[in-house]
Formats: structure tokens, sequence, C-alpha cells
């Protein structure tokens, strides 16, 4: 078994269903904590970014998320542009001209996204960000590889889902909700919670190809 | 000549700091300076692709670009852009630690001198010291 392209273009299909189905929740985590348009912002650029993948043919991960991050990056004005552009961006470098590729590999791909995101925004793990939801999903994701990949991601997703709760009672260092220091306590980061959304998207594209 | 480049998430203001930097500078057409900002929706917010086109223009006219931001997605999708751009081009733009306005306009002033980009962007960093009040 494996990952496919097929399962890339339907991940950012249910990413982008996803997104559009919690942006008010999306939006009301940022407004306790940021400038409120984590929702609208990934709701415009997953829009964007689905618009362009339905009108083209891909033969490769490498062409396919080229394009995501360049889209992500150009219409979103927060942060989540850049931060989710270059996850897209170092993921597809690292894929090539790839179309399938084992859960294990492509859990090392992910590593270099993540890695781009965290040199980017000068990030680490516990600093109440979208890495904090990222980091245990690809830990489980490679670890859980030789269990099949519907127990790798089962795994990933249920890292996640765990990481993106522990962010709650982080203070926050990066960002506009690190300019409220203590007070950033008690919220659970909306950039956490759509990259365990992006990880739950994966596991159904995968479950259901 | 080095040019400067004033990102924010307004294009009103992008364009409003350019032009208080350039005409406070004294400098006046003796001075590359450009601002972009907003989304692609004219909205506030800011765009990769934006900043790319603005560097594509100054870059072969300028020595140099010093890239003024003004705070969070704007040093992002800086950082971003240079990401993006070919390495020999990359090499000739720094992003400045510095406060937007009064660092695009301290950096104007010493462009305008003909000071390299290294020297650009030592004199904007030093707009972080400007007083303004007592306390």
């Amino acid at each position: 078994m494996a990952f496919t392209l097929g399962m890339a273009i339907a991940a950012m299909d249910k990413f982008n269903a996803l997104i559009e189905e919690n942006k008010e929740y999306l939006t009301d985590l940022d407004s306790a904590i940021g400038d409120a348009d984590h929702g609208i912002n990934m709701n415009r650029g997953m829009k964007r970014i689905v618009e362009k993948t339905h009108s083209k043919e891909y033969a490769d991960f490498g062409g396919l998320f080229r394009d995501a991050a360049m889209t992500i990056m150009s219409v979103v004005g927060g942060s989540a542009g850049p931060l989710y552009g270059t996850f897209f961006m170092k993921l597809g470098q690292k894929l090539g001209c790839a179309n399938e590729i084992q859960v294990e590999n492509f859990a090392d791909a992910l590593r270099e996204g993540l890695s781009g995101v965290m040199s980017l925004g000068k990030s680490a793990v516990g600093d109440k960000t979208m890495v904090d939801a990222i980091d245990p999903a690809i830990k489980a994701l490679k670890e859980n590889a030789s269990e099949g990949d519907a127990a790798a991601w089962n795994a990933a997703v249920a890292a996640a889902e765990h990481g993106m709760k522990d962010t709650v009672p982080m203070i926050a260092r990066r960002g506009r909700a690190s300019y409220l220091g203590e007070r950033s306590i008690g919220h659970q980061d909306p950039g956490a919670t759509s990259s365990y959304y992006l990880f739950t998207c994966f596991r159904d594209a995968s479950a259901e190809n | 000549m080095v040019g400067i480049l004033v990102v924010s998430h307004s294009a009103d203001a992008a364009k409003g700091i350019r032009d208080i930097a350039a005409g406070m500078s004294g400098a006046g057409d003796d001075v590359l300076i450009e601002g972009v900002g907003g989304n692609d929706e004219g909205g506030l917010g800011v765009s990769v692709g934006k900043i790319l086109d603005a560097l594509a223009g100054m870059l072969p006219k300028a020595d140099g670009v010093l890239i003024v931001p003004d705070l969070g997605s704007s040093i992002l999708s800086s950082r971003t852009a240079l990401e993006l751009l070919p390495p020999e081009d990359a090499a000739r733009v720094i992003i400045a630690d510095a406060p937007v306005l009064e660092g695009a306009m301290m950096a104007a002033v010493e462009a305008s001198g003909g000071s390299d980009l290294a020297t650009v962007a030592v004199v904007a960093r030093e707009a972080r010291d400007l007083q303004k009040g007592d306390h």
C-alpha cells in the first residue's frame, strides 16, 4: 500500500471542504488570540487551490504541491499563506516526480515541509503553533508505517489531535498571539487546529482510495 | 544604488510610508523606493506574489534591495519571497530589522548617498533607537 497522487488531490478537496465547514470556528479561535482572520484566509486559500487543481491534470506530487504552495502564498494575506505555502512547497520538492510513495517515505517528505515551516517562522515545538500538531503527527505516521497505512494514518491523526489540544495551556511564542503573553494561555491555537484538519484529510483520502 | 521596498498589510499604508520616506529623506527622485501591500482582493494582508513582482521590477535597476516590512506576515512573506528567488538575486536582498516608517526613511537617506546594501541595512536598524518619548 502506498500514498498516491490521486489521494493527495482528494486530500486537498477534503481539506477545502473541512475548512469551509469550520471557517467560523477557526475564526473564533483566532479572534481569541490572533487577528481573527485564520478561518477566512484558509477558506480563501483552499478554495483557490482547489479551483487550480481541478483546472488541470497532474503527473506528479511535485507539480500538485507546487501549485498549492504558490496559490496559497499569493491569495492568503495572513501568515498562514507563507507558512502553509512553504509546507506544501518543501513537501512537493521532496516528493518530486513521484506519483506514488510508501507512507513511511511520505512521512519523511512531510518532515521536510515542517522543517521549512519551522525555519521560516523560527518556531519550535511548544511555541503554540501549527508545529505542535504536525510534529507529533509525522512522528506517529513514521513509527506506525509498518502496521499498515490505515493504522499509521489513524495514529497520525490521533497524535495531531493530541498535539492540537496540547496548545491550550501553552504560552504563545510566535505570531500575533505572542503579544498577549500569558493571556494566550487557555486558548487552542488556530494554526494547530487547521493542521490537525489537514491530517484528517490525508487519512480519509488514504482510506477511501 | 540600493532600492528600498516597503511591505505592509495595507496598500494605502505601503504607499503612504513610501511617500513619507521618499519625501523626508530629501532624496526625491534620486532614490528608488517602492511600496507594496494588501492581499490580492484589496483587503488587509500581504501577498508573496506582489513582493516578488516588485523585486523583479527593482532588482535589474538596483545594486540591491532592502525590504522594510511592517510586522507578522509581512516578514514571513518577505522571507518566503527570498526563498523563491534565484540565489543570485536573493543574495542582493536584505530584510531590515527595523521599524517600518523610520527604517524606510533612514534607509532612503543612506541609499541616496550611494551606500552599499549592508550599510543601508545597518542604518535602517539604527532607526530602532530613535527616541520619541521620555519614559
